[in-house]
This record gives structure tokens, sequence and C-alpha cells, in this order.
């Protein structure tokens, strides 16, 4: 049971990076291999807002998630608008964006380590156990598990009960039809490359309250979000959600039955899985 | 198949003549120089590997790492108790098994699935070899004793380059390559007249996967302590993806031309400004991307072409006055 639970705890913030990188490369077509840089900034300004001048990292959360997403628009103006007007199909795009975004991942990863050095960093926030069925699991896991599901929930309702949601949406399905209907594609890409990296950067700040982070990191949790996306189908907001979780289960499974060392290898094997029966991802449908 | 044509056997003649001036470099410097030799030789071969699959699929491979550990670990378990040249056999079969099994996994969908599986394969069998070796072996590390120095090594990865340009120009030669240009022109197109693309592919990344498991196996005996870190490093994936396509992947002697100014700039960097290697890397990212789409190779061919242009106009107004 208590394995369950501190899955699906850590699911929760799985679920959330993966949004944000669902709505990157399903919306806006950009395969962001920095997302995972993203995050580890995030955790950076959170622990710094922190400690220097004691901002709950809940409510740091209101000041970093604007600053990401004005920082997420202009590297897609500038970075990789370019790369998608000079692009003759998707699989150029494709290897372009990920070439670029290596790059990117780079200049981000040398800036922190020069900033912060290569250390691991970690701070006390809200570390009170709360009994659940009998066993104990960290205050600040289970308010980060209930601010994911807050703002997965509005992103939810926001995609699919307002106007510009419904309009993005249209623009994941078919970018050149959605130019037809009077949809600005342009701009409806760069907010959603910009929202994919506000909602990582939320996520990153509520990893902080109890992961140890360090600035290579980044990579790791890049490469889980994607193998996160691909089991619940690009684009697709409630099977990233359930991939998520499952992911989470599934490392902790292993962690705690097998070797905390094999987590990766757990992840691989899921994502094996998912290759060999249903490439199409969880909720997705065969092609005809 | 014909055998060599006139144009042919000069290049054949030409690069014999080079190699051998090359592989005379240890007679004149056993130290700084051997070693950045050595370096370069060994990313040549890296690279060119590399770009026997990933140029004409386009598909951006991320294993390196991965078959080069797997060549490393094969010297560092077998050396006390096998003969050395039957340990590089067993590092290129167990390179390309791992290949075949990545391949046939995913090369079967689009490219993408290709990369994320690639991105974290090197960390993948990281965590299993760690794992196996805390659980059924007495040490994490491992001791790789050897009568190899670096002239041995080096001269053994120059033999390795030959072969493997040779290997590259028979399979451009056969019905294989044939294969791969049109898989690399219009995927569709080569499913229609009746290429098994996936086939070809997975036979392609395990030639590629087997080379660079036999760079790695050749290398054991430089680090002489093999560990899990040290074997399979991850940063060696992302630098072979830089130098591949700097130098251009269209021709088999591309990477060569990034190869050699990237490994003295980045030796350099690493000596006299250690914290900002990731910078170097993120901006050779930045300039493959923005600047040398085709690569170095690209940019050459460019001035060729134009030079020839330029012939054919002022001979054309030599005719006309």
């Amino acid at each position: 049971m208590s394995v369950i639970i501190s899955g699906l705890l850590l699911g929760g913030t799985y679920a959330l990076i993966a949004v944000g990188l669902t709505m990157q490369y399903g919306v806006s077509r950009i395969m962001n291999l920095a997302n995972g840089e993203n995050l580890v900034f995030a955790c950076f300004v959170a622990f710094w807002l922190f400690t220097t001048f004691a901002i709950n990292p809940i409510l740091g959360i209101v000041l970093i998630v604007p600053l990401a997403f004005v920082l997420n628009w202009l590297i897609y103006t500038y970075a990789m608008r370019p790369l998608v007007d000079r692009a003759k199909n998707r699989g150029q795009l494709e290897v372009d964006s990920i070439l670029a975004t290596f790059g990117l991942l780079f200049i981000l990863q040398g800036i922190m380590k020069l900033t912060f050095g290569g250390g691991y960093f970690n701070y006390n926030f809200l570390a009170v156990p709360v009994t659940i069925m009998g066993s104990n699991y960290g205050l600040n896991r289970i308010v980060a598990f209930i601010a994911a599901a807050v703002i997965a929930g509005a992103l939810y309702l926001f995609l699919n009960h307002t106007r510009y949601g419904t309009a993005i949406r249209a623009v994941a399905v078919d970018p050149v039809s959605a130019g037809l209907v009077a949809i600005d594609v342009p701009r409806a890409s760069a907010f959603a490359f910009a929202l994919g990296g506000a909602l990582t950067a939320a996520s990153g700040a509520l990893l902080s309250t109890f992961y140890t982070f360090n600035a290579d990191m980044g990579i790791i949790f890049t490469m889980k979000a994607l193998i996160i996306v691909i089991m619940g189908g690009v684009g697709d907001v409630r099977g990233a959600v359930l991939a998520a979780l499952l992911l989470g289960l599934a490392e902790t499974a292993v962690a705690t039955f097998i070797d905390p060392g094999l987590t990766i290898a757990a992840t691989y094997a899921l994502f094996m899985l998912v290759l060999l029966f249903r490439p199409q991802g969880i909720f997705g449908k065969r092609p005809s | 198949m014909t055998w060599l044509n006139e144009k042919e056997r000069r290049i054949a003649g030409f690069a014999a003549i080079a190699f051998g001036v090359v592989a005379l470099l240890p007679l004149v410097d056993q130290g700084y120089y051997l070693s950045i030799s050595v370096n370069i030789v060994m990313y040549v071969v890296l690279c060119t590997a590399w770009t026997l699959f990933s140029g004409p699929t386009h598909y951006i491979s991320l294993a390196t790492a991965a078959f080069f550990g797997i060549g490393t670990y094969t010297v560092a378990l077998g050396i006390d108790t096998v003969p050395f040249p039957l340990l590089l056999v067993i590092a290129a079969l167990a390179s390309g098994l791992l290949a075949c099994v990545v391949g046939i996994a995913t090369l079967r969908l689009s490219g993408i699935y290709f990369v994320i599986f690639t991105l974290g394969l090197a960390e993948l069998v990281r965590q299993v070899v760690t794992w196996l070796q805390t659980n059924f072996s007495s040490s994490l590390g491992l001791y790789v004793f050897t009568d190899f120095g670096e002239q041995h090594i080096y001269w053994m990865l120059l033999g390795l380059a030959a072969i493997v340009y040779i290997t590259g120009w028979l399979i451009n030669r056969s019905r294989l390559g044939f294969a791969m240009q049109i898989i690399g022109n219009d995927e569709t197109v080569a499913k229609h007249v009746g290429i098994d693309t996936a086939r070809a592919k997975v036979i392609l990344f395990i030639i590629s996967g087997a080379f660079i498991g036999i760079v790695g196996a050749i290398l054991a005996p430089r680090f002489s302590y093999v560990q899990p870190p040290s074997a399979f490093n991850p940063m060696i994936s992302f630098q072979v993806v830089i130098m591949a396509l700097l130098g251009g992947t269209k021709r088999i002697w591309g990477p060569l031309l990034g190869v050699i100014p990237f490994t003295i700039l980045f030796d350099q960097v690493t000596a006299y400004f250690p914290n900002h290697t990731s910078f170097v890397i993120g901006i050779a990212f930045m300039a493959i991307v923005y600047l040398l789409p085709q690569g170095v190779l690209g940019r050459l061919e460019d001035l060729v072409r134009l030079r020839k242009r330029f012939r054919m106009v002022s001979a054309e107004e030599g005719n006309n006055p």
C-alpha cells in the first residue's frame, strides 16, 4: 500500500513535467530536449527565493510561472521560429529542433554550473510526517501532489472549455487546417510552447520542496518526460497523466522491491512494452 | 561488381600513402602529440562509424557511449583469461547484439522513438552493469593491465579506421547502400519499390554499433582502471554527434573535417577553461543548426560549385568577346 501511495505522489510531479512537454511537442511540434533544464532552473529559483527571501515555494510558483512563460516565449520566437519556417517537412524540423535544443541544454547547464556550482542542493520545507493508512509520508510531497493536480485540472478545463483552448487543440490535430479556420497558428504555437515551459517550471518548483537536485540532472527528467509523452500518446493530456502515474508506480515498486539503482531500467522496461504493443499511446487509435 | 577504375585506384593509392605517413607519428613523438592524435583517430573512427548509419537515415543516435562502454567492459572482464584479439571480436558481437535489440524495438517506428530510446541507453546499461557488479561481484572497478603503450593503441585505431573506411565504401557500392540512398531521399518511395526499410536500417545500425564497440575495447588499456561512470560517459555520444555533423555526413570522409578542429579546440578548452566545456558543446550545437546545416563539407561543396560556375561563365565570355 505504501508503495502505491508513494508511487502516485511521485507520478503526480512527473505528470506535470510530461504535460508541459506534450504541449510543446504536440502543439508547437518542437522536440524540446532542454525542457529538463527548464525544470532544474525553476528548482534553483525556488531554492534561491526560499533561502534568500524566505518566500514559500508554493507562493514562489506565482513568480516563477510568468517568468518561465516569458522566457520560453522568447526562446520560441527567436530560436525555434526560424527552424519552423525553413523546415521542408516534419522530419527535418524534428532533427533541427533536437540539435538546437541540445545546444540550449548545454548552455543553460553551463550557466547553472557557473552560478551555483556542481553540488547537490535541497532545503527544508514542510518536512513533517503525515500518517496515511499506517505509513508516514512527507507533508511536502502531499502538498506538491495536490498543487500539481490543481494545475493539471486547470489546464484541462482551459483546453476543453475555452475558445482559445479549443484553438490550441485544433493546431495540435492539424496546423494547416487550423490556419484555414482563421486560427493564428504561429501565435498559438508560441503560446503553447510558452505554456508548456511554464508548466514544467511549476513542476520544478514543486519538485524542489522534496527532492535533492543538482545542475546536471535535467536530462534524466527530459528522458522520463519523453517516455511518458510517448506512452500517453503525443499531445494527449489525459494519456500523459495516466502514463506518469504508471511510471511513478513502476519506479517506486522497483526501487522498493529490487534496487533503488535500477529506476531507469524500470522506465525502459515500460517503454519497451509500449513500443512493442501500443506505439500509438495508451489512448491512441491505430492509424488506418 | 566491377573492380577499381582509374580514379578510384588513384584515391586508394593516395589514401594508402596518407595512412602510411600518419602511422609514422609515434617514431617522431611519444608525448603530447601522440596522445592528442590517439584522441583524433578515436573520434575519426567513432564519427565515421556513426555516419555509416546516421548519415543516410538522418536519425540522431545517442547510443555511442553505450556501445563504447560495452567494448571497454568486455576487455576489462576478459583481459586475464582471453587473448586480446578474441576480446575485440566479442566486443563487436556484444555491441552488435545490443544494436540489434534497440534497432528491432525502435526502427520499425518513426525516428523520434529511436532518438528517445538512445538518449538514455548508456545510462540504462550503466545502471544494469553497476547493479550486476554490486550484487554478484566483490568490487565496483576492474583493473586492465596490458603491455600496450600509447603507440600500440594508436596503430590499432588506425588499422580500424582503414577497415571502417573500406566497409563504408563497400556498403555504398552494394545493394544495401543503394537501398539506404533511396530511404534517405524518400522513405515512402523506398517502401513502394519493395525495400524492407526496417531491415536495412537495423543491419546498418548493427554494423555501426559493432565498430563503436571495438573502439571501446581498443581504448580499455588506456583507462587501466575501469568503472561504470568512466566507461559509460554520456559526453562521448554528444561529442560524436557534434563532430560528425560539423564535418558533414554526406560523404564518408566528411566527419574528418569536423573531428580534427573540434578535438584540438576541446582539448585546449578542457586544459585552460575546465568550467566552460558545456558552453563549447552548446555553442557547437547551435552553430551546426544555424550556420552549418550541411557541415564544413557542405560549405566546401558550395565553394567548389561556385568556382565551377565562375569558370563556366568566364569561358563563355572568352568564346564570345
